[in-house]
C-alpha cells in the first residue's frame, strides 16, 4: 500500500519534485478562467496533505477528518464576521484553534484502535456538525454563515472576482505547509511515525513515546487542516454546513487514495483529478456521481493499491 | 405528576421499540468485527436493502407483511453471501485502510443505486390494519405497532441467544470469536462459518431495517447517515460481543428517545458527548475484552 522506506539519500530534494509546482504556476497562466476552481483544488489539496500524514505516515484511520477543516473555517468566518479581517493572522488563528482541537479529541481518539478509532472520530466530527447546525446565533446555522469581508492579503492584494489573488494566496500558503510537511516526514521525528505504523510493538519496545509522537502529529495535521478551512472561508467568504460533515472527510480520503497514500504527492495528483471530474461529471447528477466514485474505490482496493503514485511505481519497476 | 409519569413511561416504551431496531440491525456488524475483525462500514447497506425489498413487495406486489419481511430477510442474506464471497472475503488479511475504503465505496454505490430505482424521498411505509391503532395495558394507550416491536423484536433476539447458546453452529460461533486459530485446529471451517455467520447477520439488518423502516426511515442516504448510531452500538457494546450491543442498544435507544422528547433543541449532542466519555472511560466497550 505505501512506499517502502528510502535510503538516506532519499531525503534530498528530487527533480520531479518541482513538477506540481511548475503545474500549478503555469495554470495560473493558461486557464485564467479557472482560478476560481483552481483556488479551491490547492484548498483541497492541503487539506489532503494533512490527511496523508496522519493517515499515510502515522497509520491513523480517520473518518472525521472534516471535523478541523470545518473549525478552522468556522473560526476564522466568525472572527471576520466580527471585525477580524486580516487573512493571515485569521489563518494563524484557525490553525491554532484547530491544532488545540486535535490535541484534546487526539487524547481521546488514539487510546482506542480498530474500529473504536473510526467511530470515535467520526463521533467527534457529527458532534461539532451537530454544534455548528443549533449555535445558529453564531454560526448561521443551516443557512451558513454569511457577512464576511477579507482585508487585503499583506494590505496590498485585495481579493478580485476572477480569483487570481486567491489562488495565488492559496498557493504561496499550501507551498509553505507542503515544506514543512516534508520537513516533518524526513526528520527523525517523522521516520518514528513510520515504525509505529509499521509495527508499533517494536516501537514501543525500543522505547518510543508511541503516544505522544502521534499525539504531535495527530495535533500537526488538524492544524494544517484548519488553515485549509480557512483559506476556504477567506476565498469564497461563505462557511456552510458541509465543512463538518461526514460526506468532505470522505471525500477527501478518496482523494488521497487516488492518488496514492503516504507519499506526501498523492495529494498533489489525488485531489485534482477528483475536484476536476466532479466539475465535469457532477454537474448534472451528484447521484450517479457518487456510484461512479463508489465504483472507483472498489476498484482502487482490488486492483490498483496505491492510487495512481503506486501504479506508477509498478510501471517503472516493471520497465528497469 | 402524573404528567411526569406518563412522559417517562412513553420515552421508556418509544425508547425500547427504538432500542430493538438497533440491536436487530447492528448484531450482525458486532459478530462480523468479532469474527474476522473486518470493519463493514455498508453494514447499514443491507438493512436499508431491506427496508426497500419488504416495503416494495408490500406496496407494489402486495404481499401480506410477514410474508414481505421473511422475504426480505431471504434476499438480503443471499445477496450478503455473493458479496461476501466475492469481495469481502479477499479483504480479510488486509489492512483496515483497504477495507474501510471498499465499505465507503459500498456505502456510496448503494445509496446512489437506490436514488436511481426509488428516488430520493423516503418510502411510505403501509402497515397492515392489525397493526395500526392504539392498545391499551393498564390503562394506558400504546400506539400498536410499537408494542409489536417490542414483542416481535425481543422473540427475534431470544431466538438468536438460544441459538447461540445451545446449537452447534452457535457454539462454534462462540469458539471462533475467542479463538480463531484452535477453532481451526479443531477442524472448524472457519470460512464457511463466516460467510454463514455473516448471511444471517446482514439478514437480520435487513429485518430491522424492514421492521424499523417506520423509526428509521427508507431513503438513499439510510446507511451513511445512520452508520455512526449501528457504530456507537458495536463499539459501546464490545466487539464480538452478542450481549453488549444489545445494552448499548437499550442505552441508546431510551437516552436519544428521550433527548429528543425534553431537550429537543440539543439535538444528537449529548450522545455523543456521553460516547465519547464511555470510550474515554472504557476503550474496549462495555463488554469488549481489554485489548
Amino acid at each position: 500500500m505505501t512506499a517502502p522506506p528510502p535510503s538516506p539519500a532519499a531525503h534530498r530534494l528530487r527533480l520531479y519534485e518541482i513538477l506540481p509546482w511548475l503545474c500549478a504556476g503555469g495554470a495560473f497562466f493558461v486557464f485564467p478562467d479557472y482560478l476560481a476552481l483552481g483556488g479551491q483544488i490547492l484548498i483541497m489539496v492541503l487539506f489532503a496533505l494533512s490527511l496523508d500524514l496522519v493517515l499515510g505516515y502515522a497509520g491513523i484511520v480517520t473518518l472525521g477528518h472534516a471535523a478541523f477543516f470545518g473549525a478552522g473555517a468556522y473560526v476564522a468566518g466568525i472572527l471576520a464576521a466580527h471585525g477580524w479581517t486580516e487573512p493571515l493572522t485569521l489563518l494563524l488563528a484557525a490553525g491554532a484553534v484547530a491544532c488545540l482541537l486535535g490535541l484534546v479529541t487526539g487524547a481521546i481518539v488514539l487510546r482506542t484502535s480498530g474500529l473504536s478509532l473510526l467511530m470515535v472520530t467520526l463521533v467527534v466530527s457529527e458532534l461539532l456538525q451537530e454544534a455548528a447546525n443549533k449555535l445558529g446565533w453564531l454560526t448561521g446555522g443551516a443557512d451558513g454563515l454569511q457577512g464576511i469581508t477579507i482585508a487585503p492579503v499583506l494590505g496590498l492584494f485585495r481579493f478580485d472576482l476572477f480569483g487570481r489573488t486567491a489562488y495565488l494566496y492559496c498557493l504561496v500558503i499550501l507551498f509553505l505547509a507542503w515544506a514543512l510537511a516534508r520537513l516533518i516526514v524526513h526528520s527523525p521525528f517523522g521516520r518514528s511515525l513510520i515504525g509505529i505504523r509499521e509495527n508499533v510493538t517494536r516501537m514501543h519496545a525500543i522505547g518510543s513515546p508511541v503516544f505522544r509522537r502521534r499525539l504531535r502529529i495527530y495535533a500537526i495535521s488538524a492544524a494544517l487542516a484548519g488553515i485549509a478551512g480557512a483559506l476556504l472561508t477567506q476565498t469564497t467568504q461563505f462557511v456552510a454546513l458541509q465543512v463538518l460533515s461526514f460526506e468532505l472527510s470522505g471525500s477527501v480520503l478518496v482523494m488521497l487514495i487516488l492518488g496514492g497514500v503516504g507519499r506526501l504527492y498523492g495529494a498533489f495528483i489525488g485531489a485534482p483529478l477528483y475536484m476536476i471530474a466532479q466539475d465535469q461529471l457532477a454537474r448534472d447528477d451528484p447521484a450517479h456521481w457518487l456510484f461512479w466514485i463508489g465504483l472507483l474505490l472498489v476498484v482502487v482496493v482490488m486492483f490498483a493499491r496505491g492510487g495512481v503514485l503506486g501504479i506508477v511505481d509498478r510501471l517503472r519497476g516493471a520497465l528497469r | 405528576m402524573d404528567a411526569a409519569l406518563s412522559a417517562l413511561v412513553s420515552i421508556a416504551f418509544h425508547g425500547l421499540a427504538y432500542a430493538m431496531v438497533l440491536y436487530l440491525i447492528s448484531v450482525g456488524l458486532s459478530v462480523t468485527m468479532g469474527l474476522m475483525g473486518f470493519v463493514n462500514l455498508a453494514h447499514g447497506v443491507f438493512a436499508m436493502a431491506g427496508g426497500y425489498v419488504a416495503i416494495s413487495l408490500m406496496n407494489r406486489a402486495g404481499i401480506p407483511f410477514f410474508l414481505a419481511l421473511a422475504l426480505a430477510f431471504a434476499v438480503v442474506a443471499l445477496a450478503s453471501m455473493a458479496l461476501e464471497r466475492t469481495l469481502y472475503a479477499r479483504l480479510y488479511g488486509a489492512t483496515e485502510l483497504d477495507q474501510v475504503l471498499l465499505t465507503i465505496g459500498l456505502v456510496f454505490m448503494a445509496g446512489a443505486a437506490a436514488k436511481f430505482f426509488w428516488g430520493p424521498l423516503p418510502l411510505p411505509v403501509r402497515l397492515p390494519d392489525y397493526l395500526r391503532g392504539q392498545i391499551d395495558i393498564a390503562g394506558r394507550a400504546f400506539p400498536a405497532y410499537r408494542s409489536f416491536l417490542i414483542v416481535g423484536g425481543a422473540a427475534v433476539v431470544t431466538a438468536l441467544w438460544l441459538g447461540l447458546e445451545r446449537t452447534r453452529f452457535g457454539a462454534q460461533i462462540r469458539a471462533t470469536v475467542d479463538n480463531r486459530r484452535m477453532a481451526q485446529s479443531l477442524g472448524i471451517n472457519t470460512a464457511l462459518l463466516f460467510t454463514c455467520a455473516f448471511a444471517v447477520g446482514s439478514g437480520l439488518a435487513a429485518l430491522g431495517g424492514a421492521l424499523g423502516a417506520d423509526i428509521l426511515a427508507i431513503d438513499p442516504t439510510y446507511a451513511q447517515e445512520h452508520l455512526i448510531f449501528f457504530l456507537i452500538v458495536v463499539a459501546v457494546g464490545g466487539l464480538g460481543s452478542i450481549r453488549g450491543p444489545f445494552v448499548a442498544a437499550l442505552l441508546l435507544g431510551i437516552a436519544d428517545t428521550a433527548c429528543k422528547y425534553l431537550i429537543p433543541e440539543f439535538g444528537a449532542f449529548f450522545i455523543y458527548a456521553a460516547t465519547l466519555g464511555l470510550l474515554l472511560w472504557r476503550p474496549q466497550g462495555l463488554f469488549g475484552h481489554a485489548a
